[in-house]
């Protein structure tokens, strides 16, 4: 009888222990779509428009996700959340992919218990400063009064920069970025600081925005990248080369508009990568049109960045580091093969 | 002329504050109306709004739809917007003293499953729509009317659980009462948010809006009972007597004798609890629910509206009075209705 009980003991704990180790992909393929975690209120990253449709470079990352293990970019929900949010919802299986604007940093990667893939966005802390200034250095700020957003590292990262150059500044600490656009625009700082990102769009604000500029300086790494919980490879990789897809298929010169095009390339990286030679998709569980699949209804990454974020949206941001490695940038993905 | 004299300048100090009144409703009055009404723009692009000096109203009508709405698809808006015009409907039949009756709360009975299919739909054809897009307005209205229709007579019961002769009764309803009391409300939507999805079993996951309002609810119901014990307590020990000496049992001397006179005294503060609760459901924001006030914001965050937060807000701040103005004066009807001494008389 106790041994009975011992084996029934043990068939239920394997049992649950099964149940607990069922993959991530198995239960997203189960669900029939992904939950991506997103901001909610940033323009450009992850933000919906006047009809409540999601738009932006972090929510194009998650469309490109269900791409690939679905084939179907409408498989997502987007699920926004706020930063202190965040990480518990991924922690808690809330959702299954973290894409909003989070920086990459060492603890959260540790004591946070997350994973971080490919940077699908380089950002940096940068400086707006009016032009009749003539300022164009921020070596020049030596004394300037600056508006900025309390509690936040942007804040940690202007005192550092300004005692490693040994200069004076005087800061303007102002809670909400309406008010602190208005604050700036009105002339009570000098400068403004926070993500170039965000500074592209808060220069669109301005009442007049060739008045300003953006200095060249960026002061601080912020490195955004998607995120995934620890201990689950196979879900990592998924993520993690759907990113790196995007990069590769701008390499590869592959668009939305040519995809089928590129079926009969004789290149055969690009054979590979859209699955005409197969095996790349087995290797990560996903069918071999993966990546074909991500380009030919998401996108490559430049298209996505010109589309949410370059220069010809309201955010008016150039590519910098964000350009591919072949051209200046970091974008650099490994190959498939 | 007569009654300028009587009611502004009776005494030196009267007229003094009716000249600096004045004075300020000068200095502020006409701008406002010049920047709100007279050189504002209802229907420009946001370009043209931006060299204009006046209110720029396009933000709320560009965005409307997403502001009311949120993230429910574009071309459903008819759902929750039929809901959202029963449930209008029946409150102005509850409101009105002789509509009140059985039928109307066979309507009731009716109109909520009703409004609960359309928002959520997946029978009749209708399309089914995640609760998770659920946003803006029927959001509001939802936390709010379900949140104050719950939590009122939860709260009735755990007044009657305190003043209980039955120790574990009393004592849990003691450590209930006090412990929601001594945390705000912020505090419980984030455990609801982020500490509570953690304890689930794997692969469980309750929708964020469900978590909001039991947190609401719950909340809610602690205030109530505490101002309801005060009404228990507030009656007559002579009220309790007649009733026992009379041979009703316990449930039939509070439904009779009890109840109806206690809640009918605590009718002003309850109210306003239940107002301060209906503010209370834009808090969910911080959850990242998108009520009406957070689509408001979000439509804020896109650069082509930015600077144009003070329109956004003064309508925000229109809405929440509607509903506020409109339950205290639902509150002062009921006190009138029900007020069988004639005790006050209308001043």
């Amino acid at each position: 009888m106790r041994y009975l009980k011992a084996i029934l003991l043990s068939v239920v704990l394997v049992a649950f222990a099964v149940v607990c180790a069922a993959g991530t992909l198995d239960e997203v393929k189960k669900r029939g779509y992904i939950k991506a975690g997103v901001n909610g209120s940033v323009f450009g990253f992850g933000m919906p428009n006047d009809k409540g449709v999601w738009k932006g470079l972090d929510v194009d990352t998650a469309k490109a996700i269900a791409a690939a293990i679905f084939g179907d970019t409408s498989k997502v929900e987007f699920i926004p959340l706020t930063a202190v949010q965040r990480l518990t919802a991924l922690q808690s299986k809330e959702i299954d992919v973290l894409c909003r604007n989070t920086t990459r940093t060492l603890t959260r990667e540790t004591t946070n218990g997350i994973n971080f893939v490919h940077v699908n966005y380089y950002d940096g802390q940068g400086f707006l400063v009016p032009k009749k200034l003539g300022i164009k250095s921020a070596k020049e700020l030596s004394g300037a009064t600056i508006c900025v957003l309390p509690g936040t590292t942007t804040e940690m990262n202007v005192a550092d920069f300004f005692r490693t150059n040994k200069m004076d500044w005087k800061p303007v600490v102002i809670e909400q970025s309406a008010e602190l656009n208005k604050a700036f625009f009105s002339g009570r700082c000098d400068c403004l600081t926070s993500d170039a990102s965000q500074l592209a769009g808060q220069r669109a604000v301005a009442p007049n925005p060739n008045d300003y500029e953006i200095l060249p300086e960026i002061i601080s790494k912020e490195p955004l990248a998607p995120a995934v919980r620890h201990g689950d490879d196979q879900w990592f990789d998924i993520v993690n080369f759907a990113v790196m897809a995007l990069i590769n298929a701008e390499e590869f010169g592959i668009t939305s508009a040519n995809a089928d095009k590129k079926l009969n390339s004789e290149n055969p990286e690009i054979k590979r990568f859209l699955g005409v030679i197969p095996g790349m998709g087995e290797a990560l569980g996903l069918s071999d049109k993966w990546a074909y699949n991500i380009v030919k209804q998401v996108g490559n990454y430049g298209e996505i960045f010109e589309r949410n974020v370059g220069e010809n949206t309201s955010l008016g941001i150039k590519r910098g580091f964000n350009a591919l490695w072949t051209e200046g940038g970091l974008m650099y993905a490994p190959p498939f093969r | 002329m007569g009654w300028i004299k009587k009611n502004l300048f009776s005494t030196p100090f009267n007229s003094i504050l009716t000249v600096i009144t004045l004075f300020i409703l000068l200095k502020t009055a006409p701008p406002f109306i010049k920047w709100a009404f007279i050189e504002s723009s209802w229907f420009a692009e946001s370009e043209v709004c931006k060299s204009g000096s006046g209110a720029c109203w396009s933000v709320i009508t560009y965005n409307l739809r997403f502001i009311i709405f949120g993230f429910y698809p574009y071309e459903e808006h008819w759902r929750p917007f039929t809901s959202m015009i029963i449930l209008f409907i029946l409150l102005y039949f509850t409101k009105n003293k002789k509509y009140r009756s059985k039928r109307l709360l066979g309507f009731w009975i009716a109109g909520l499953p009703i409004m609960g299919i359309l928002m959520k739909g997946g029978i009749f054809g209708l399309t089914p729509v995640n609760s998770a897009n659920w946003g803006g307005l029927p959001l509001t209205l939802l936390l709010a009317v379900f949140g104050l229709a719950a939590a009122y007579p939860l709260g009735v019961i755990l007044a009657l659980g305190r003043i209980s002769k039955m120790p574990a009764i009393k004592a849990l309803c003691i450590v209930y009462i006090e412990l929601i009391r001594g945390v705000p409300l912020i505090s419980l939507l984030f455990m609801s948010s982020i500490i509570f999805p953690l304890f689930l079993p794997e692969g469980v996951t309750i929708s964020k809006i469900i978590r909001a309002q039991v947190a609401i609810i719950l909340f809610t119901a602690a205030y109530v009972a505490e101002v309801v014990r005060g009404g228990l307590q507030g009656m007559d020990k002579g009220q309790y007597e007649a009733a026992a000496s009379l041979g009703l049992n316990y449930y039939m001397s509070m439904r009779l004798i009890i109840l109806p006179q206690a809640l009918k005294i605590v009718i002003p503060p309850t109210v306003s609890i239940l107002i301060s609760a209906f503010k209370d459901t834009s808090l969910v924001v911080i959850i990242a629910l998108y009520d009406i006030l957070k689509t408001s914001q979000t439509v804020l965050s896109n650069p082509k509206w930015m600077g144009f937060s003070s329109e956004v807000y003064i309508f925000i701040a229109v809405l929440y009075f509607t509903g506020c103005f409109s339950m205290s004066n639902f509150s002062r009807k009921l006190e009138k209705e029900l007020d069988t001494e004639k005790r006050f008389n209308e001043k």
